[in-house]
């Protein structure tokens, strides 16, 4: 009985994106020849878009419309229904380039002619996949905090306790052991930041309506997380820290008249959050490819060799697929931890104690004479 | 390609959402979850070492319980030992005392039964003196009829008194 229920929930996992590419097989299929546009379909799924595609029957776009906010440089703010725009119509001297500089982007004619990109407020995919998200934090956390608060030392519902379980082991085994005892200050920023991440990247990992957007697999956001945490740990560095970058201890000439290390040190700083920001991005990026990929598959062969080939790559596309949502799910959480425990340490190194350091080069030195 | 290039709308839209969130999670939730956390950490810390130290304790407790069952058996025993001694001690002056009693009762009873038999003898003789003297009046009032016959009575009745024959 359980079992079935599993391969149930595997179906239906599975389906949306399959149905989501067979829509675009079968609208490509009309014009008999086209095949099937496989970086239209993946790149349309990971990118953003102005509205949530749910399906498509008999050539109709099933979509949900999202508002698009706009403000052109000439003629001030515009909030109207994607629904005006998504179909290549124009409104109000608005629409969506295809190709181009401005690809899938809403657009405008300027007076002079010339199309430009009017400054774009609009509640996207990706954007309205962040309000929910952080609905879902706050409707998560703001009730268990009041519960805790009630009653401390009450025992909790599962939920509650699993949530404990995380929180408990984020503070003990990655903020701490980084931060020691300056833990409790910065803890309210790095489970922010892990459950943050941990709900988009589950969130993107369901394929249906209204998830599935690819959040944490956006540069923009994971550059938006990178720079809190560095002007967290810029903003709250100590003078030992500071000190170490600009006048580190190493031998004059590499400070001197070249600010050699300096540079190098200050750069790092840099490369740090970059890291962060890359890596998150990457890997969710990369995770939601391959199984657009694997599904792909299945119609780019059906396409070039016939439905009885498609079919049999069909199996082999699901099997992968069920196998890379299984390591997604992990990489969900390992991205998220990653991702908080790095800040944790860079923070952390950001604290370093002018004293102890000091003491500590004197130890090295002792130990090397 | 666009999508490794950040979009000013989305960065803009992350920003205000995360930083809301992010100050309303760390006033209104995480202090106090963690806290309750901390606390609960404590109290079961706190209880644990109440119950080490309460276990501690009874086992004191246990010792000490042992302690004075264990004196009291001591004790017990000792007045169990005082005891038999007083009640042998006093069992033999018991016996003691009444050996003196009964010698004194002894004592005092041959002491009576002496002066019952002097008393007796005195009796006796002054028995004894009596019949001499109705003897010597029945000799005196024969002497007066005949003087044979009166020998011949005083030898009878000296036979009769003595029981020895006279050497007439």
């Amino acid at each position: 009985m359980r079992n079935i229920r599993n391969i149930l929930c595997f179906v239906f996992l599975l389906l949306p994106p399959c149905a989501f590419a067979a829509d675009h097989a079968a609208a490509n299929g009309e014009d008999n020849g086209k095949t099937f546009d496989a970086k239209e379909v993946i790149f349309g799924h990971i990118g953003d878009s102005y509205e949530y595609h749910i399906t498509e029957i008999n050539g109709h776009a099933v979509a949900v419309p999202l508002p698009v906010i706009v403000h052109s440089a000439e003629r001030g703010w515009f909030v109207f229904s994607s629904s005006k725009v998504t179909h290549g119509d124009t409104y109000k001297g608005f629409f969506i380039q295809h190709g181009g500089q401005y690809d899938g982007k809403i657009v405008e004619l300027s007076s002079t002619g010339e199309i430009t990109r009017p400054f774009d407020l609009s509640i996207t995919r990706n954007v309205f996949a962040l309000l929910l998200s952080c609905t879902l934090l706050l409707l998560i956390f703001l009730p268990m905090a009041r519960t805790y608060r009630k009653k401390p030392l009450a025992v909790h519902g599962k939920f509650h306790n699993i949530m404990e379980v995380v929180i408990l082991y984020l503070n003990d085994d990655i903020l701490k052991p980084a931060l020691g005892d300056k833990a409790p200050r910065f803890a309210p920023y790095l489970l922010t930041v892990f459950f943050f991440i941990l709900i988009n990247n589950l969130m993107g990992l369901v394929p249906i309506f209204p998830f599935g957007a690819n959040l944490t697999g956006n540069i923009s956001v994971t550059l938006v997380l990178a720079l809190f945490t560095y002007v967290i740990t810029n903003v709250f560095g100590t003078k030992g820290y500071w000190k170490d970058i600009f006048w580190g201890d190493v031998p004059t000439w590499l400070k001197v008249p070249i600010p050699l290390m300096p540079l190098i040190e200050f750069i790092s700083t840099l490369t740090k959050p970059f890291a962060l920001m890359v890596r998150l991005f990457a890997n969710i990026f990369a995770g939601h490819m391959i199984i657009l990929v694997l599904v792909s598959l299945i119609f780019i062969f059906t396409a070039i060799m016939g439905v009885a080939v498609g079919s049999g790559v069909a199996v082999v596309s699901v099997l992968f697929s069920v196998f890379m949502y299984m390591l997604e799910l992990l990489v969900a959480f390992i991205q998220a931890y990653v991702f908080t425990m790095l800040s944790a340490i860079f923070i952390g190194l950001a604290q370093v104690d002018e004293h102890k350091e000091k003491k500590e080069s004197g130890k090295e030195i002792q130990a090397a004479g | 390609m666009n999508l490794f290039l950040p979009e000013s709308g989305l960065v803009i839209w992350m920003l205000v959402a995360f930083t809301l969130v992010f100050a309303i999670l760390a006033k209104f939730a995480w202090p106090y979850i963690m806290g309750s956390i901390a606390t609960r950490q404590k109290h079961i810390a706190d209880s644990l070492q109440k119950a080490e130290e309460a276990t501690l304790a009874l086992a004191g407790l246990e010792q000490k319980g042992k302690d004075i069952i264990n004196a009291a058996q001591a004790e017990q025993l000792k007045m169990l030992k005082e005891t038999k001694a007083i009640n042998e001690k006093m069992i033999s002056e018991a016996k003691a005392q009444a050996k003196v009693e009964a010698q004194k009762i002894i004592d005092d009873a041959h002491e009576q039964i002496k002066r019952d038999k002097e008393h007796a003898i005195m009796e006796i003789r002054q028995e004894i003196a009596s019949l001499s003297i109705g003897i010597a009046e029945n000799i005196l009032k024969r002497e007066l009829q005949d003087k044979t016959e009166q020998s011949k009575y005083i030898d009878r009745l000296l036979k009769e008194q003595t029981g020895a024959t006279p050497a007439s």
